[in-house]
């Protein structure tokens, strides 16, 4: 019984000084401000360090990015810990406003899919173009592919294709499927390591510093289509949402400016996001 | 392939340059950890003091708890503050989530264990040597806490340490309710976890070096600490 009170006591002491240090943050209280969930392909390709200072400056509201995979985003969004949610995985987005947790689904902005593996490709995809035959070709030669296997967006896609291409990778998993169940650049670097095909998204791709021998063997297949979507977290189920800063990202997200600020940014002189939502 | 050397220099370079992000990542790893350690000392000390000293039923229970507590992954306990804290959770009024001060409470609850249980075992070996002692004196319970805490002070500046550096070399738990935001809740071990997932194993293996450096540093005031007030005891 003492031990229980000592032990809420010593709960809300912390929380309390906790609490009181946050305060005392430069950033945490005197600008306003609102958290997006989104996807590690936004924040690793640099494009939302370019993005959003142009915002920033034109609105004075600050935007904070937790970038985690499109399933845990979903989910965080959907626990109302997020104003904004910018993600790639439509079905699942458009459930997300189904159950009431999303105002609406705009799409934003598309890349694409690249399958990226060794020089030397045992498996000779390399030139083939169509994806269904180069992953039913990975497969058929046992050739390792590593997969995300974390529920996010580009690990949905992949999925897809293999169900295109008639395969069920599952079924080799831990023999030449190897699933580990993280972020796309942790997942490039594990198929650098052990010179796996796997299948990043384009923007990724680009900015990944640790190419090792990987290098873009299947792209431009119109099945490798990757569209971004963005959509304010609904207000009425959830009162803390920032809902009048959250829209304005949104609207100016989806503005002529915004739609050309996305088109602006590249790396190595690539445009790596094409908007669409005009 | 990235070699060790290139490490060494773009820790060197992050060091030379003092690059403003640096500092604030810096700065905002020693606020966090630093606090999560306070609090955990103001908790962890007091209560094992406590479970050293007193005798009460299921004790061994208590002191097995502390003990297990301490290999608590760090990753759960970001799952459960984050639980607790999220808006959809119990404290998500308080608005906590990806804040510092969230932060500081994941560590607190990841570091209180560690120093409760490294300083029952310390004052628990001293009980003994002063016991008859106080006893004697008419000490109470309290006194005696605070007796047994004051003559281990050296030993236990060790076992703060050791919180601390649990505490600043986590990344499980501070990225799951810190959420990693750039100015705001980036920290040293996440901010190498994001290094690494874009590939930049050169910068995320620099930022490892200063963030050793950082955990020397921190040793050494401590140790300098110690020194004094070992002399300040003798004198």
């Amino acid at each position: 019984m003492f031990r229980r009170t000592f032990l809420k006591a010593a709960l809300a002491a912390v929380l309390i000084a906790a609490a009181a240090s946050g305060h005392s943050a430069a950033h945490a209280e005197d600008a306003s401000f609102i958290v997006v969930q989104s996807t590690t392909s936004t924040q690793n390709s640099g494009l939302f360090d370019y993005l959003l200072p142009i915002f920033t400056e034109k609105t004075g509201i600050e935007v904070r990015v937790v970038a985690v995979g499109t399933g845990q985003a979903i989910k965080n969004a959907a626990n109302g810990d997020g104003d904004v949610l910018l993600v790639h995985a439509k079905a699942a987005e458009e459930a997300f406003v189904a159950e009431g947790n999303g105002v609406e689904r705009f799409d934003l902005m598309y890349n694409d899919f690249v399958i990226v593996g060794p020089a030397a490709d045992p498996a000779g995809i390399a030139g083939t173009g169509d994806t269904a035959a180069a992953l039913q070709a990975i497969a058929a030669s046992g050739a390792t592919f590593a997969s995300r296997g974390d529920d996010s967006g580009t690990h949905k896609a992949e999925l897809k294709l293999w169900q295109a291409a008639g395969v069920d990778p599952a079924a080799a998993s831990g023999e030449w499927y190897r699933e580990t169940g993280s972020g796309m650049g942790a997942t490039l670097n594990a198929a650098a390591g052990m010179g796996a095909y796997t299948l990043p998204d384009r923007a990724t791709w680009v900015a990944f510093e640790n190419k090792g021998d990987l290098q873009i063997l299947t792209e431009g297949d119109t099945a490798l289509f990757n569209q971004y979507g963005v959509i304010l977290v609904n207000p009425e189920k959830f009162p803390a949402v920032k809902a009048a800063e959250g829209q304005q990202f949104v609207d100016w997200l989806l503005s002529e400016e915004g739609q050309a600020a996305i088109a602006a940014y590249q790396v190595d002189g690539q445009q790596l996001f094409f908007p669409n939502a005009m | 392939m990235q070699d060790l050397g290139g490490a060494f220099g773009e820790a060197l370079r992050l060091i030379v340059q003092l690059d403003r992000d640096l500092l604030e990542i810096v700065g905002l790893s020693l606020r966090v950890s630093l606090s999560a350690v306070a609090l955990a000392a103001l908790i962890g000390l007091p209560l094992g003091a406590v479970v050293a000293i007193c005798r009460f039923p299921g004790k061994a229970i208590v002191v097995a708890t502390l003990n297990t507590f301490m290999g608590l992954p760090p990753v759960v306990v970001g799952l459960v503050v984050y639980l607790m804290l999220s808006r959809a959770g119990p404290l998500g009024e308080l608005g906590l989530l990806y804040t510092p001060s969230a932060m500081i409470v994941a560590q607190t609850v990841l570091v209180t264990p560690i120093v409760a249980a490294l300083a029952r075992q310390t004052v628990e070996d001293m009980r003994s040597e002063y016991w008859e002692q106080l006893h004697a004196f008419g000490v109470g319970t309290g006194g005696m806490v605070a007796t047994l805490l004051w003559e281990a002070r050296l030993s236990l500046v060790t076992v703060l340490l050791a919180g601390f550096g649990r505490a600043v070399a986590e990344v499980g738990a501070v990225i799951i309710v810190g959420g990693n935001i750039n100015h705001v809740t980036r920290v040293m071990t996440t901010a190498i976890a994001l290094e690494t997932s874009k590939g930049a194993l050169d910068l995320a293996l620099g930022l490892g070096i200063v963030l050793l450096a950082l955990v020397l540093g921190v040793n050494g005031l401590a140790s300098g600490l110690r020194g004094m007030v070992a002399r300040h005891g003798h004198a």
